[in-house]
């Protein structure tokens, strides 16, 4: 492993207690509070509301009968009256006070001077107030006191009447009733509070873990990630975003860590040796066949570096993604078929044998240009690292709603555990160390896989290496995140 | 030939004008746009080597566009530091005839500039393409040396074509990859040599006089005597 390497593991750093801050809110700037007031206040009109109508069909509704059951009697009343005068309804009354068991009637015909003519209240009451015709009366009634509901009627001639019922089980129950209510308004006012309470505080702890972790992942830990509850509810789902572009941040920032660690690092070495050529020849070169032949390897050694710059360049422009609005039908056939030919001359130069399998009809949606380059990097590895007469094949076939391109070669390989890390760039295994290259084919490949929304896999072909490259069957309608 | 640089970089463009000038050509130099587009439209030139970022208000796209609308079609090759895809596409849509990101090696922008002004100059289709005794009928699509039949294959037809194309110039080896192929990247695997030597193994091997040669830093070149 080479430092660079070593280097790009997340660096674990110290995170700040993340609810300071929060307590530090103002009470009532919390949105947490907010929410604990709107359900404290839904939850008391709700009651409220409940006891209108309990109180409305209990207490109302008694209410309500007797004030129909005295207009009911009055009406009556007046007509014998209409009918038949101060006598007729003299006798109405008399009849209704004899039939009066439960004694919970009131009845009291006055002439127009207030003198008593016929009832079962022996004067007009003083306090009776003469500009309303209801009112609730307090009596003394054979030294029980009672509370009636009276009504009030002018007849013809001056006469008076009043007619009423005894409210006295209303007036208890009604107390019953309020004092009930009341409880349950005080009991209402305790729920509400608690409720609102453990609104503010469920709200808080959702909010708190997303805030804890935005705090920590700002402070440099990215590995922090929201908790998902696993309820699949909408703040799982949120969670789940959350984490999904923090996930994205965390492989762009690696890539950005790779990249700064690898110039740092990997182009230290080539710009060494350039800059070493070109000291020496200067101090110790004595023919001028010298001092050229030091630039010209100089100048090599940088037209190396350049080349690395413009693949790191190249692979950056590839992952911005910018090119794909430049994405048209693309036949890999004939582009596979170019390329292996291409390649076909050197393996057999180097006494290889190139086999290919090429599917009759590959209709890929891509850049023409990125595909050719990714397979022309597989060739160039299968060719570098196989054994004089190895034999690489290279097929390419539909497969699972996406073209699967395999490059395998007989070289040593990649072992297991290096195989993940080998897309990274500047990554070079054990067995690459020793041939040219810069370690950026892969992670180029890797890159074009992504935009074609597919991916590069390296498996073992026992032996050797055994590359497949997917891409996606037509129009891809979005590009897979890039991994690692 | 007569070559206009447009290049705002003192160090790049006295090296590039140097350059030209030992090459053989006739060299005017600019370092800002205006000027540039002054001298573009009023004077003959053969080929214009442009920068793409120039100061004094035209940059290298607006100059090569007004040039183009004023129908002035001498071939320019763009030198520029805008490396992306876009840019070359930018450049080439704007009328560019070919595009060379910095930094460059002068033989490659040598042989670049000179299969410009070549390709200026045969603008009629040919039948029959001839070097010494290697003749080439594009209609037949045979290749016949000193009368004798040689047997290649589509690819090596269309490579050796490239090079007569341009006999007695430097092809580079990303010349050919671009030209022959149409591939726009770097192989790291040197899959031009092992062409062009399959392609000598044909058209040279069997005769007295080699006509493929090698250009040591730069690349092949076709012409009928050793030099």
């Amino acid at each position: 492993m080479t430092e660079a390497a070593r280097s790009t593991v997340p660096v674990p750093v110290s995170v700040a207690a993340p609810s300071r801050p929060a307590r530090r809110i103002r009470l009532l700037k919390s949105a947490g509070v907010r929410f604990g007031v709107i359900y404290a206040a839904l939850f008391g009109i709700s009651a409220m509301a409940l006891a209108a109508f309990l109180w409305w069909s209990t207490a109302g509704l008694l209410e309500r009968q007797t004030v129909a059951a005295i207009n009911q009697d009055s009406e009556a009343l007046i007509d014998r009256f209409l009918e038949s005068g101060p006598t007729g309804a003299m006798a109405a009354i008399k009849d209704r006070v004899a039939g009066d068991i439960e004694d919970d009637s009131l009845y009291l015909l006055v002439d127009p001077d207030y003198n008593y003519i016929e009832g079962n209240l022996n004067a007009w009451p003083s306090h009776m107030p003469m500009d309303q015709d209801w009112d609730e009366l307090k009596l003394d009634r054979a030294g029980v006191p009672a509370l009636m509901q009276v009504h009030y009627f002018e007849l013809p001639g001056g006469y008076h009447m009043l007619v009423g019922r005894d409210i006295a089980v209303r007036a208890q129950l009604g107390r019953m009733i309020g004092g009930a209510l009341l409880w349950a308004a005080v009991i209402a006012v305790i729920l509400g509070t608690i409720g609102a309470w453990a609104v503010r505080g469920l709200f808080r702890s959702t909010i708190a873990d997303v805030s804890a972790t935005a705090i920590a992942v700002s402070a440099g830990d990215l590995t922090r990630r929201v908790r998902v509850a696993g309820a699949d509810d909408e703040f799982d789902l949120l969670a789940q975003t959350i984490n999904d572009m923090l996930d994205r941040i965390s492989r762009l920032m690696d890539g950005v860590r790779q990249v700064s660690n690898a110039i740092a690092h990997d182009l230290r070495t080539p710009i060494t040796r350039a800059r070493t050529r070109l000291e020496d020849a200067a101090i110790h070169a004595t023919t001028e066949a010298e001092l050229r032949a030091a630039v010209e390897r100089a100048m090599a050694d940088l037209d190396g570096i350049v080349g690395v710059f413009q693949a790191l360049l190249r692979i950056s422009e590839i992952e911005a993604g910018a090119r794909r609005s430049a994405f048209a039908p693309v036949d890999l056939v004939p582009l596979l078929t170019d390329i292996t030919e291409l390649y076909d001359a050197v393996a057999e130069d180097a006494g290889m044998v190139l086999q290919t399998e090429i599917a009759k009809t590959l209709p890929a949606f891509g850049d023409r240009d990125m595909i050719q380059q990714a397979v022309a990097n597989l060739l160039d590895n299968a060719l570098k690292f196989s054994p004089p007469g190895g034999v690489i094949h290279v097929s390419a076939q539909l497969a699972g709603g996406a073209i699967r391109i395999e490059v395998a070669d007989q070289g040593p390989g990649i072992p297991e555990p290096d195989r993940i890390r080998a897309t990274e760039r500047f990554f070079r295994g054990e067995q690459a160390r020793s041939t040219p290259g810069s370690g950026l084919g892969l992670s180029l490949v890797q890159a074009v896989a992504h935009l074609h929304g597919g991916e590069i896999q390296l498996l073992d072909a026992k032996p050797g290496l055994r590359a497949v490259l997917t891409l996606a069957l037509g129009r891809p309608a979005t590009s897979r995140p890039a991994h690692g | 030939m007569r070559i206009l640089v447009v290049e705002d970089d003192k160090d790049v463009a006295a090296f590039v004008v140097k350059g030209l000038r030992e090459a053989g050509h006739v060299v005017e130099h600019t370092g800002n746009g205006r000027d540039g587009l002054f001298l573009a439209a009023s004077e003959n030139f053969d080929a214009i080597v442009l920068d793409r970022m120039l100061p004094g208000g035209v940059d290298g796209l607006r100059l090569l566009e007004t040039l183009r609308a004023q129908n002035n079609l001498t071939p320019v090759l763009f030198l520029s530091a805008m490396a992306q895809v876009d840019d070359r596409v930018k450049g080439l849509k704007a009328g560019g005839d070919d595009y060379m990101t910095k930094p460059f090696a002068f033989a490659e922008l040598l042989a670049r500039v000179e299969a410009l002004t070549r390709r200026g100059k045969t603008d009629q289709p040919a039948t029959k393409l001839v070097t010494a005794d290697l003749e080439m009928d594009l209609l037949s699509r045979s290749v016949k040396r000193a009368g004798q039949k040689i047997d290649l294959q589509p690819r090596e037809f269309r490579l050796l074509e490239f090079l007569m194309r341009h006999t007695g110039q430097v092809v580079t080896r990303t010349m050919l990859l671009e030209g022959v192929w149409d591939y726009h990247f770097d192989p790291q695997t040197n899959v031009i040599d092992v062409h062009v030597s399959r392609l000598r193994q044909k058209v040279d091997k069997p005769f007295p006089m080699a006509l493929i040669h090698t250009v040591r830093n730069a690349g092949y070149m076709l012409r009928p005597e050793e030099v």
